[in-house]
């Protein structure tokens, strides 16, 4: 080995190339085949529409109010389900927080989230039907007359994601909320803080990062609601959600250029929200308390 | 300190709503496990008598054996091939500073970001290009996909808590890249590798948006079967469908059992935080 090799070899390896850095490259190759490039291949093939100019699938997107009332659809279920889990999952999770065996109810909050949402479904399909328990409960103690309708329509599809999105984001706050110091509260309430001013003025700002992430990830969850849409909702109807027509353009249409344009679109959809979100996050909160997790 | 009425309502009406959560959860597969195994349940509690006919149904057709068959190859395969390309690459992340080294990182906490469904349509689409979709190799890339970022963020931690002085003995000794791995690392990292492993199985079974945008007939895993069987609902009778909903049931929640043994259930969760 010459002089020269040698010490190309010792520059890179003083930048962090060496043997173990190569160990990296299968993955990244992987997710760049498989990830990447299915995604820009896409977003031009979305370009290129069957027929029509570059922006015809845009412009027939936009055209079309049973196409474009989807992203309507999808918001009137998505947002007010991320909120109300969102909103839910705080005071729950400060109050988890203090328990001692918290292993058996976080445990049985995963279930949901572990058998999908086909499943979960399947058992609202039995659960929540005309006879299931649910309306049998209602009916025996005088609360409805008749069985009242909770498939086949929004409500559904509403509760199914409250059933498998607020044990996700009880348990993704859970986590932020218990890497806050509880030595910070307790300096509150020793200077005369009251719960409820500990809560706002302590906890809360503490939280808000965090809880700005939970929403970003709970929405574009349940942003891409699909199967429930379909078993438990009204896809043709008041749950035809965005990604339902995405799915038949691909796969009953076989017009994939209408498909990715959809696709895109979805993606930029959870962009914009995603970025609003953080964004807003930066504006509300600023300070060196935004560490409190560390 | 004495707590106030006010805040002991506030704190029974927080577990009344937990209480109400998990409640209406049990009921939710109880119904459909009590549903599987009745012969006759129409405007009663509780069906009128109780058989097993309907996991023979099930099993015969819905083509139980096949399914289970395929899931078990696919899931098989995902965690294999997901260990073998996940733990050296979550092993150059945590001991290696290299240019570019956060938009590699970025690069593998983007499948876990973006919803399956959303990547899923173009990735099926190129599969499909490929003549890869609707086979069974088809469905282990596309779950894949999320998989091998997934072992990657898992195990960086696990990585970090090893010292490193210990390689550097391997290496003193003599040993290449493949015996630190095999001899030293893999020992050390065992722990992470099964909480990893684990928890790549149990999000496969369950995973039904990209296994269903790329199967085939011969290559459809239990949850996208159910769906299907749940989507015809109709065609054969309830009570068939709900056997094959307390199989796939089953099948997830023992190696959900078995996966909390070795990890917290918050990190089914939280892997993707930052």
């Amino acid at each position: 080995m010459s002089a020269a090799q040698m010490s190309l070899r010792r520059r890179m390896r003083e930048r962090g190339l060496d043997s173990v850095t190569l160990l990296v490259i299968p993955a990244v190759l992987f997710v760049l085949a498989l990830f990447i490039y299915p995604f820009v291949y896409g977003l031009i093939l979305s370009f290129h529409p069957r027929i029509g100019g570059w922006l015809a699938n845009y412009q027939k997107f936009f055209s079309e109010p049973f196409l474009y009332d989807t992203i309507r659809i999808t918001l009137v279920i998505a947002v007010p389900a991320t909120i109300l889990n969102v909103v839910l999952s705080v005071p729950v999770a400060l109050r988890v927080r203090l328990m001692k065996k918290q292993r058996l109810l976080t445990t049985i909050l995963v279930i949901p989230i572990t058998l999908g949402t086909v499943m979960v479904a399947e058992g609202l399909l039995t659960y929540l039907g005309p006879r299931g328990w649910l309306n049998r409960t209602l009916l025996e103690f005088g609360l409805v007359d008749s069985p009242i309708r909770l498939i086949h329509n929004y409500w559904g599809v509403m509760l199914s994601l409250v059933i498998t999105g607020f044990p996700f984001t009880f348990l993704l706050t859970l986590s932020y909320v218990t890497g806050i110091d509880p030595g910070l509260e307790q300096a509150a309430a020793v200077l005369g803080a009251r719960a409820r001013e500990r809560f706002w003025r302590i906890l809360l700002p503490l939280l808000a990062p965090g809880l700005a992430i939970t929403l970003a990830l709970a929405f574009v969850q349940a942003f891409t609601v699909f199967p429930s849409a379909i078993l438990l909702g009204a896809p043709a109807g008041p749950t035809r959600v965005i990604s339902i027509v995405a799915y038949q353009a691909a796969f009953e249409q076989y017009d994939y250029s209408l498909a990715s344009a959809i696709a895109m679109l979805m993606a930029a959809v959870q962009l914009l929200i995603i970025t609003a979100l953080l964004a807003s996050r930066s504006l509300v909160f600023r300070g060196p308390a935004s560490s409190g997790k560390g | 300190m004495r707590r106030g009425l006010g805040e002991r309502l506030w704190a029974f009406a927080v577990w009344a709503l937990v209480g109400f959560f998990v409640l209406n959860l049990l009921a939710m597969i109880g119904s459909v496990v009590v549903n599987s195994f009745g012969t006759r349940w129409f405007n009663t509690w509780l069906p009128s008598g109780y058989t097993s006919q309907w996991y023979v149904m099930a099993w015969d057709e819905f083509q139980l054996p096949d399914i289970l068959l395929v899931t078990a190859e696919v899931v098989g395969a995902v965690v294999v091939i997901s260990g073998l390309i996940g733990v050296p690459a979550a092993y150059a992340m945590a001991r290696r500073n290299f240019p570019g080294k956060q938009v590699v990182m970025f690069l593998f906490l983007l499948p876990l970001l973006v919803p399956p469904i959303t990547y899923g349509i173009p990735m099926a689409t190129v599969l499909y290009q490929a003549h890869l979709a609707g086979t069974i190799w088809g469905v282990i890339l596309a779950n894949l996909v999320p998989s091998v970022p997934f072992v990657i963020l898992i195990m960086i931690p696990f990585v970090e808590q090893i010292d490193p002085r210990v390689e550097a003995a391997a290496r003193v000794f003599g040993a290449g890249m493949f015996r630190l791995f095999a001899q030293v690392l893999v020992p050390l990292l065992t722990p992470g590798i099964l909480a990893a492993m684990l928890l790549v199985l149990v999000r496969t079974i369950a995973m039904f948006e990209l296994t269903f945008l790329t199967s085939g007939p011969t290559s459809q895993t239990l949850v996208v079967a159910l769906y299907y069987a749940v989507f015809a609902a109709g065609v054969r009778p309830g009570q068939s469908i709900d056997a094959m909903a307390v199989v796939y049931m089953i099948t997830t929640l023992i190696w959900l059992l078995i996966a909390l043994r070795f990890v917290n259930p918050t990190q089914i969760v939280t892997r993707a935080k930052r």
